[in-house]
């Protein structure tokens, strides 16, 4: 779970059926699971107006878990950027009554939100469920590179390769934490580096 | 001085009948200045001193919000009310001087809304008046549905036509004509926020066809000013005033209170803004709750009450004033 520390740090829910004509679900890995649950409490007919995108982890399990809840749509993406088309297109033609639900990875959850948010709708108005990973999506500050799946503290930039204080100030409109160089006096000084975000 | 209550010394500069039950009445500032800026949705609240007795009664400003040299609210007479709507038609004329309340707003646009759908009812196209002149200056994206009970009673119906024409759409309930309302709902796009002020089923609806057919609660924005309803007259303590107190049958129990010398914070004076909320420390009788402010579970469980508009009937009463 996703400790609380400032206020822009995202805090997650657990998904639960909200009432609408349409529900939109995009997932990673073991965020297949928070549908799963959800699956549980949901009505019958629930899943008869669902669209769900998934994104399966390297194991390359639960797509069969989720393709027999029987949603409408169904569609099995390779990587988030390559099923990012196709959530775009759905949101420019969606109307409201389209309900969001977000699950697994906090990359995951910030890139499509980053998307819903584009498409006009409110980061209050979504669902979302962390599962799996912990690892991060990272802004460099100085050279404003993206760097993702972090998972230590302090990180390099992929970018200008400067040290950075991975910090818990989140961006929505980026989905992405802040880097921020933590040796900037004096570059020779490398605080040990340990494996915090997994 | 409670929130919201700084107040403006004010000359009307007209009196405008509109149709027979509803009549505009405009502001200037006595000293001659601009008044304050306000946004769409906004409500002052007009004392109308009338004789012994002052009533405080919110009204939405419906002129345009780039033009602050005078304020203008629209007033529909209710010949059943307490008489505030009476006491604005009967003796306000050009020239009195009255005092209005810095403007207030609780039904606001959200700016970040792609598009804005408009419902009204009667004279609930008050504040939708401003909010489309906000919006047309800026751009702004909006639908108005507008249902009135005949067109002669469609107040600014002709007005808010000529100026958007067909982003403005009429509804009469003399012609049968009724807003196909799950079909507006679900064909608008993702982004859209919604606005409805009229009379309180109209509002209960909307916001139950809303809720079922998938709006978050966050874009569902509402304004219904209960107007305070008369009752038996009714006997209260003031717990912290060590004052006991009668509430006339005219009077509500806002008012009551304020001409016992004490004075509680309000804003709206509607049942809408929270801000007189009271905690009821002991009951022996029933709540007539009015407001739009208390969850049901705060309504049952008699704990509170919203003085602004709501009543009491039985044999005692003690508030936490």
């Amino acid at each position: 779970m996703a400790a609380k520390s400032i206020i822009s740090r995202p805090v997650y829910g657990t998904l639960s059926p909200q009432p609408g004509k349409h529900h939109l679900f995009i997932a990673d890995a073991e965020g297949a699971l928070a549908i799963a649950d959800l699956a549980a409490k949901a009505p019958a007919d629930f899943f008869g107006g669902a669209h769900i995108i998934f994104i399966p982890g390297r194991d390359g399990k639960y797509a069969d878990a989720l393709e027999a809840l029987k949603p409408a749509q169904f569609y099995l993406g390779h990587s988030f950027a390559s099923a990012l088309p196709r959530l775009k297109q759905t949101l420019a033609n969606a109307h409201m009554g389209l309900r969001l639900y977000l699950a697994g990875t906090e990359g995951l959850i910030g890139q499509a939100m980053q998307a819903a948010l584009e498409a006009g709708i409110d980061h209050t108005s979504i669902q979302t469920e962390h599962r799996g990973s912990l690892a991060r999506r990272m802004q460099c500050v100085h050279c404003k590179g993206i760097t993702e799946n972090v998972t230590t503290q302090p990180a390099t930039c992929s970018h200008c390769g400067l040290l950075l204080l991975v910090r818990d100030h989140y961006s929505r409109r980026l989905a992405a934490f802040q880097g921020v160089c933590i040796n900037a006096e004096d570059r020779s000084e490398i605080p040990p580096i340990e494996e915090v975000f997994r | 001085m409670s929130t919201g209550t700084t107040k403006l010394d004010v000359l009307v500069s007209d009196v405008v009948p509109v149709n027979e039950l509803v009549t505009r009445f405009h502001f200037r500032r006595r000293d001659g200045e601009l008044l304050p800026t306000f946004s769409g949705g906004a409500h002052v609240v007009v004392e109308m001193r009338d004789g012994e007795r002052t009533r405080l009664n919110p009204y939405s400003l419906m002129g345009s919000p780039l033009d602050t040299r005078e304020y203008t609210i629209s007033v529909r007479r209710d010949d059943a009310g307490r008489g505030g709507s009476l006491f604005m038609h009967r003796q306000v004329r050009p020239g009195t001087e009255m005092v209005v309340s810095y403007p207030v707003n609780l039904f606001s646009l959200d700016l970040r809304a792609r598009k804005h759908l408009m419902l009204a009812g009667g004279i609930g196209i008050t504040p939708f008046m401003a909010q489309t002149a906000q919006l047309a200056a800026e751009g702004g994206n909006f639908e108005l549905h507008y249902t009135c009970r005949t067109a002669s009673l469609g107040t600014y119906a002709d007005l808010l036509r000529e100026r958007y024409d067909r982003r403005v759409r009429l509804y009469h309930d003399d012609r049968d004509e009724r807003v196909d309302l799950d079909r507006l709902l679900s064909s608008q796009p993702l982004g859209t926020h919604l606005y409805v002020c009229g009379p309180s089923g109209m509002i209960g609806w909307v916001r139950e066809r809303a809720a079922a057919l998938g709006w978050p609660p966050e874009t569902v924005h509402f304004e219904h000013f209960a107007a305070p309803q008369p009752g038996a007259p009714f006997d209260v303590t003031l717990a912290l005033s060590g004052k006991t107190i009668r509430v006339d049958e005219q009077q509500s129990l806002l008012e009551a209170i304020e001409a016992a010398g004490v004075d509680p914070p309000y804003l709206c004076r509607g049942g809408v803004c929270g801000q007189c909320e009271t905690n009821v420390i002991s009951h022996d009788g029933k709540f007539i709750h009015n407001d739009h402010w208390l969850s049901e579970e705060d309504h049952r469980s008699g704990c509170k009450i919203m003085p602004c508009v709501s009543r009491f009937e039985g044999r005692s009463l003690v508030l936490e004033r």
